[in-house]
């Protein structure tokens, strides 16, 4: 073991209450943030949810006899080829996940077990065939909607194409103040946290300020005397960024069985917590010694 | 070895500690600094171990200058000097021979380097029995002699005392002022700063008198010590 690490152990052995509420501390502090983090999480996810639902729809347009005979068999063979070859076009689309017919049988199919009990009200052959195009993530946005809606339209057998616009343009709304809220607010989290952890280092700094005007009385270099101390900063936010997982991840489980169960930071992003926790105690440390070491 | 050049300290908030001191200390002397509190005996200790630089003037350590000196230096710099005070400054929470140990620890050396040579500088302060004892367990003395031990450790060539006895006892001043003379004895250049005249008189060593941060006397012929 490196005297480095070793020194870094002992701050525990020999400051413990400091280090207890330094610990405390930083894992109070990541609480806050791994909260904030876990409600931002299950409204990404929401709407994440509710993006997968937009929607193109072009309807195929019924002048053409073998069409409406194609659409009365409810053969997808039978369409005209115009449209196969439209299918294979759009597919290609680099915007689009995935694009299908949907002959008037099967849409016909679909609206009556949507509609359930008023599934009698429609007849056969009133509604015509279309193309559903659902849009890969990063691509729901209204103008890249609107720019593949146009572009479906071009084609001469469409007849029509909808996409709910009124519908995407507010989704879009709620996720653009979702991500500034969500940017803002966790920007304000990390940087209270850092703050708080930061003032929590160096008052161990402070602590320990004697041994380290020690330290150099003897010939330490600044690195030497700050290798402890960034090792014991990474030890204790690792140890604060897993407390505040731990604590987290309680009050969910809580939440799930008192209100409604929410998704849980996955094992990734967990593990990055406690990375981030020994990444701000580090930085925190190094800051503080190094403010402690150019003041003395 | 040691050299000051027209030194002038100024601190803005107290104002001139030193003014156009010139003095030099050659190998193996001792030499005494006095005068009354506040005359800047310290400063020039700390100017020595480089805890301050001059406003003007130079200082200039085993061929390490004070005009030229980096940040970076200043930890080589120091140890080659040993450093002992009237609090000891040791680490309570450290035995005798972690507290000696730490002094070699911080150049880098080897455990196996270490354990023999803290053995031996306990033996010289005569404190070997009480290797595993934390400091206040022991005497002022003792603990004045951990801290002596902790000075010698990287074989400095010049020791700095800046008031070494003054929490001692008039018995255990003496003990503490043998061992410096022994230390002198080996080759190592001793610089106490005290305010016991009656030790000066005693002794047959320079003493640099100083008084408002000037030099009003010194015993030595003042001629530039070997550099």
């Amino acid at each position: 073991m490196t005297l480095a690490t070793r020194e870094a152990l002992l701050a525990f052995r020999r400051a413990p209450m400091l280090s207890a509420l330094s610990v405390t501390t930083i894992a109070f502090s990541l609480f806050a943030f791994g909260l904030f983090g876990l409600v931002a999480l299950n409204i990404r996810e929401a709407l994440s949810k509710l993006e997968d639902r937009v929607e193109i729809r072009a309807f195929v347009g019924d002048g053409t006899a073998i069409e409406s005979s194609a659409a009365a068999l409810g053969d997808i063979q039978a369409f005209p080829e115009v449209a196969t070859a439209a299918l294979g076009d759009i597919q290609a689309f680099p915007e689009v996940a995935t694009a299908a017919l949907v002959t008037p049988t099967q849409a016909l199919e679909r609206a009556r077990s949507e509609l359930g009990e008023f599934s009698d009200v429609f007849d056969a052959g009133i509604l015509p065939a279309s193309i559903d195009v659902r849009l890969k993530p990063g691509f729901r946005d209204p103008a890249s909607v609107r720019a593949v809606a146009a572009r479906i339209r071009s084609y001469e057998f469409i007849e029509d194409v909808r996409f709910g616009e009124e519908w995407v343009e507010k989704l879009y709304q709620i996720r653009n103040v979702a991500t500034i809220a969500g940017t803002v607010l966790g920007l304000t989290f990390a940087l209270v946290a850092v703050i708080i952890i930061g003032s929590t280092i160096r008052m161990a700094v402070l602590a320990r300020a004697r041994e380290i005007s020690i330290m150099r009385l003897v010939g330490a270099t600044d690195s030497f005397v700050r290798r402890p101390f960034l090792i014991e900063g990474a030890l204790k936010g690792a140890m604060g960024g897993t407390v505040a997982l731990f604590l987290t991840w309680a009050t969910n489980e809580i939440i799930g069985r008192v209100v409604f169960s929410a998704e849980f930071f996955d094992v990734r992003l967990s593990v990055a917590g406690i990375f981030a926790g020994a990444l701000i105690g580090l930085v925190g440390s190094a800051v503080s010694v190094g403010r402690h070491l150019k003041s003395v | 070895m040691i050299r000051f050049t027209r030194v002038q300290k100024v601190y803005p908030r107290t104002g001139v500690a030193l003014d156009d001191v010139t003095f030099g200390v050659g190998k193996g002397e001792f030499v005494f600094l006095t005068g009354p509190s506040g005359s800047g005996k310290s400063t020039i200790l700390k100017l020595i171990f480089a805890d301050e630089l001059p406003t003007s003037g130079e200082v200039k350590i085993a061929n390490v200058s004070s005009a030229t000196l980096r940040h970076r230096d200043v930890a080589r710099l120091r140890r080659k000097l040993g450093v002992v005070f009237q609090d000891f400054r040791l680490l309570e929470d450290r035995t005798v021979e972690a507290n000696v140990g730490f002094a070699l620890e911080v150049t880098g050396a080897p455990a196996s380097v270490i354990r023999p040579r803290v053995a031996r500088l306990l033996t010289q302060v005569g404190l070997a029995s009480k290797a595993h004892a934390l400091p206040p367990e022991l005497s002022g003395g003792e603990q004045q002699r951990v801290a002596i031990a902790r000075a010698l450790a990287n074989d400095p060539v010049v020791l700095l005392a800046d008031e070494p006895t003054g929490n001692l006892d008039e018995r255990a001043t003496r003990g503490v002022f043998q061992l410096l003379r022994e230390i002198n004895g080996t080759g190592t250049a001793v610089m106490m700063a005290t305010h016991d005249l009656d030790l000066v008189k005693r002794s047959d060593c320079r003493s640099i008198e100083i008084n408002h941060g000037r030099i009003v006397f010194d015993t030595g012929d003042n001629s530039p010590g070997v550099v």
